[in-house]
């Protein structure tokens, strides 16, 4: 097994509708792995069942080396998992001080040196320690999303699981969040997951990325491959086109 | 006069603990029936404009206005209950963040029927047929399925799109459409970007777009107001959005990743206080 | 622009609204002042305050301040004294107690029921209400099920059935209020939790490997705080209506304590012509009432998290 993260055939059955259909991806240490496709085709599916919150009810998965079975997971699974949410505005929790909300992990853990940890962690996502104890709401979205990454970092894990980080952020924000993660991956040697519906995102930040339509990987192919048109599925090619922006039909 | 909103001159402040926040500062501009596209950053105004016009600004801020008048009604003397009236009704607005304006103890589906029933009488059973129809028009697969789901069931996506469901069974005449696609891939994105434009091209409904997506705004709308730090730092034609003179503009679309090009890290924007001006 | 106002040594309140707070004593603080002038900004609810720290002070002194023992009257020479008698500024009862002495040492009574009752039933319908909506499956049905079996019988009833049952007296009086009065917050409790389960900030404690007993506790309920606070504030003035309905049924506090609702009941035989040894009592619970509902109601707008969320 040469993946850090491998996903076999995995499947998510709510009641009887199936969110996440044999679906299968292999990324590999150090690599930025993307994920496209269409609205509800179960790209949060897959990132919430390697993370334990979605019920998974086949297939396998295996993370470092080790099978995950159910959602229960190891303590160590979640210092070397993390994941960062979509909406910024709902992944902090509104009563808790920026500062309490990067305590927590730390108290989960029983690890010490928090002090020092978060003034790192948040200078690290360029916030500083003004911010240390304002609470959400006196927060930006694209500060808030500095938080969550903050957050997501300060257990120091080797995986991040990043469910369209961007996409509640505007143009000028989403660069220097897309700018934010570029660079603690390359100072960290991270490995990313990444969820994007802008193919523009997705061919900036990763190197090889997985179509996903209706539960299903219908295409994995690189970013270079995309870029130059070198596609097999007519759904990869309309999110193609789609990317060019609006255009009316003449009647 | 033709014009179906106009605005002069609209205010909005909040008096704060450090002050007062001068969130919207002078914005001017008529709406005819047509796609009017208002861009800028985060914190510009977008949104308190579109709530200013909708009525739903926060009661301790301020709103005034030279003039704010839908279809020859003055918005800003209007008494409170025709105001109700107009809203949801022949006015309506498709908040940001659909996860935070969906109620999560109720159903989809029951949300858009309760919003329908708000404004027409009609049987249980023809407005569970309208939703259903709402719900297939914005695409989603399976209506039925996602009638019955709560707002923590669906994807991003799709509680966006109940969103946009739940505004248009009414077929209200003016949309202000607060970023209603920031959450949908491409694809489905350009599906509701269509049906909104057959509502302005076929039944004459206004609508204003509120986006950060220069590009999406560029290829949809017909007119493009520029906004930072509640001014309208341009106004242009959404075909010349390429050529825009503001630098605040150029920056904004220099920022976004282009499929193609190469630029590690991508240049952000360097503001500069005189446009604040 | 910054520089200027750092040379300025800082006042108090800059320093509590500061928008950078430096230490997490100060962010609290801050938070807590907001709320404060949120609160204060409505007049009626500070007098419900007022009615309050008034309750307390006049409950904590009682000794000092009442002028005649509460329990041993003059038989002799002060039965039934109308107010505003030489030495008797209500009046007296039936058996020559002064009235405002009782109504003085009933309000250690009518606050030892209040905060009794709020510290068993609050924090049981709290954990039930959050355990419940948080689990969810088989232990939310069997919690709501007993939720709504208590829910089911009005609350005077079933005090009746447990005093019954128990026997007379202050404590039991207490104990049965409390049973009866934690099923809505454990209602509240749940429905709060419910809206926040599925929320993100939830799901990622949940990826820091935080304990489902951990995330209840330290993230859940934090969020139903405000709701809860507000109603079992305007609860209270129902708590001491109970309270007094089970005295003057004689099933609460015994003869010759000063509670109110007793001192009611046995002023009823001489509603007619002394009409002031039933009506001084009522017009405390009133009052107290009264001050109870101000203050939730002004708590409401002050804790609202809608307005302070965004
Ligand atoms: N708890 C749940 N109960 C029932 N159905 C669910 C639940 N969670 C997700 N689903 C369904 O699973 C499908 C996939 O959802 P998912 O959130 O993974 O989509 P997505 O690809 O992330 O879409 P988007 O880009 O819109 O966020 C949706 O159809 C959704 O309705
Ligand atoms: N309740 C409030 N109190 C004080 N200031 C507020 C309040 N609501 C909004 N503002 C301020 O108004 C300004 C404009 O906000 P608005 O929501 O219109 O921005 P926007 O352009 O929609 O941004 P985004 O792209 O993030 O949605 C912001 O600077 C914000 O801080
Ligand atoms: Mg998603
Ligand atoms: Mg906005």
């Amino acid at each position: 097994m040469t993946g850090v993260v491998s996903v076999e055939n995995l499947s998510v059955v709510y009641d009887d509708f199936r969110a996440l259909d044999t679906a299968s991806v292999e990324i590999g240490a150090g690599e930025s792995f993307g994920l496209v496709g269409e609205s509800g085709s179960g790209k949060s599916t897959l990132l919430r069942a390697i993370a334990g919150l979605a019920p998974a009810s086949e297939g396998a998965i295996h993370v470092l080396g080790r099978e995950l079975r159910g959602s229960r997971r190891e303590k160590a699974f979640y210092r070397a998992v993390q994941m960062v949410f979509q909406d910024p505005y709902g992944s902090l929790h509104p009563r808790q001080t920026i500062d309490r909300q990067l305590m927590e992990p730390l108290a989960i853990h029983g690890i010490g040196d928090g002090e020092r940890r978060i003034l790192k962690a948040l200078d690290e996502v360029g916030l500083g320690s003004g911010f240390r104890f304002r609470y959400p709401h006196q927060l930006s979205g694209g500060q808030r999303q500095r938080v969550a990454i903050a957050r997501a970092l300060i257990l120091e894990p080797s995986i991040l699981l990043l469910d369209e980080p961007t996409s509640a952020l505007d143009a000028s924000v989403q660069a220097e969040v897309l700018n934010l993660l570029e660079q603690v991956r390359r100072d960290r040697k991270l490995t990313f997951l990444m969820v994007s519906h802008d193919l523009g995102v997705v061919t900036h930040m990763c190197d090889r990325l997985a179509v996903m339509q209706a539960g299903r990987v219908v295409e994995r192919l690189s970013s270079a491959d995309l870029v130059a048109g070198r596609i097999g599925e007519d759904y990869t090619r309309n999110l193609m086109v789609a990317s060019k922006g609006f255009r009316r039909k003449t009647a | 006069m033709s014009a179906l909103l106009t605005v002069e001159d609209l205010r909005v402040s909040f008096p704060t603990r450090t002050g007062v926040v001068e969130a919207v500062r002078g914005v001017s501009f008529t709406l005819g029936r047509e796609r009017l596209g208002i861009v800028g950053e985060s914190g510009s105004g977008k949104s308190q404009t579109g709530r200013a016009i909708m009525g739903l600004t926060p009661p301790h801020a301020q709103v005034t206005a030279k003039r704010l008048a839908f279809d020859g009604i003055d918005l800003l003397s209007a008494p409170p209950k025709l105001r109700r009236d107009l809203r949801g009704k022949r006015i309506a607005m498709i908040l940001q963040d659909p996860k935070y304006s969906l109620n999560p103890v109720m159903s989809i589906g029951k949300q858009i029927v309760e919003t329908l029933w708000r404004h027409e009488k009609v049987g249980r059973a023809e407005a569970r047929k309208r939703a259903l129809d709402m719900l297939a028009a914005v695409q989603i697969r399976d209506p039925a399925r996602v009638f019955d789901l709560y707002p923590h069931e669906v994807s991003g996506g799709m509680g966006q799109r109940a969103m946009i469901a739940m505004m248009l069974v009414a077929g209200p005449e003016l949309l202000i459409a607060d970023e209603p696609t920031s959450a949908l891939d491409v694809t489905v994105q350009l599906e509701v970007l269509s049906i909104l434009d057959r509502l302005v091209a076929e039944r004459g409904m206004g609508l204003i777009f509120v986006s950060h997506d220069l590009r999406l705004v560029s290829s949809f709308c017909d007119r493009v107001l520029v906004m930072y730090a509640g001014r309208i730092v341009e106004e242009i034609a959404a075909s010349d959005l390429a050529n825009a003179r503001h630098p605040y503009t150029q920056g904004l679309l220099n920022c976004m990743p282009v499929i193609g090009a190469d630029r590690h890290p991508l240049p952000v924007l360097d503001r500069k206080p005189e446009w604040a001006l | 622009m910054s520089l200027a106002t750092e040379t300025r040594p800082m006042t108090r309140r800059e320093w509590l609204l500061s928008d950078r707070p430096q230490s997490r004593l100060q962010a609290r603080l801050g938070r807590a002042y907001m709320t404060w002038r949120r609160f204060s900004a409505n007049r009626l609810a500070v007098v419900g305050l007022l009615i309050l720290l008034g309750l307390c002070f006049v409950a904590a002194f009682a000794d000092l301040l009442a002028p005649h023992s509460p329990v041993i009257g003059n038989l002799a020479g002060a039965r039934l004294l109308p107010p505003g008698s030489e030495g008797y500024l209500l009046g007296t009862d039936d058996q020559g107690r002064d009235i405002l002495s009782r109504l003085i040492h009933g309000s250690r009574l009518t606050l030892a029921v209040v905060v009794l009752v709020a510290i068993i039933a609050a924090p049981v319908g709290l954990i039930v209400g959050a355990v419940a909506g948080y689990a969810g499956g088989w232990l939310d049905a069997i919690l709501m099920r007993i939720t709504d079996i208590f829910l089911a019988f009005p609350k005077l009833v079933l005090a009746l059935a447990f005093v019954a049952a128990l026997g007379p007296g202050i404590e039991n009086a207490v104990i049965a209020i409390a049973v009866t009065s934690w099923p809505p917050y454990a209602r509240i409790a749940r429905a709060e939790t419910l809206t926040v389960r599925n929320s993100d900030y939830i799901a990622a404690v949940r990826l820091m490997g935080a304990s489902p007993a951990r995330i209840v506790f330290r993230h859940v309920v934090p969020m139903c705080m405000s709701s809860l606070i507000v109603r079992v504030t305007l609860d209270m003035a129902g708590i001491i209506l109970t309270a007094a309905g089970l005295g003057f049924l004689g099933l609460g506090a015994q003869p010759p304590l000063p509670e109110w609702g007793a001192m009611i009941a046995s002023g009823r035989r001489f509603i007619l012509d002394q009409w002031w040894v039933a009506t001084m009592p009522g017009i405390a619970i009133l009052i107290v009432s009264l001050g109870f509902n101000l203050l939730g109601d002004g708590l409401r707008d002050a804790l609202d998290p809608r307005e302070s969320g965004q």
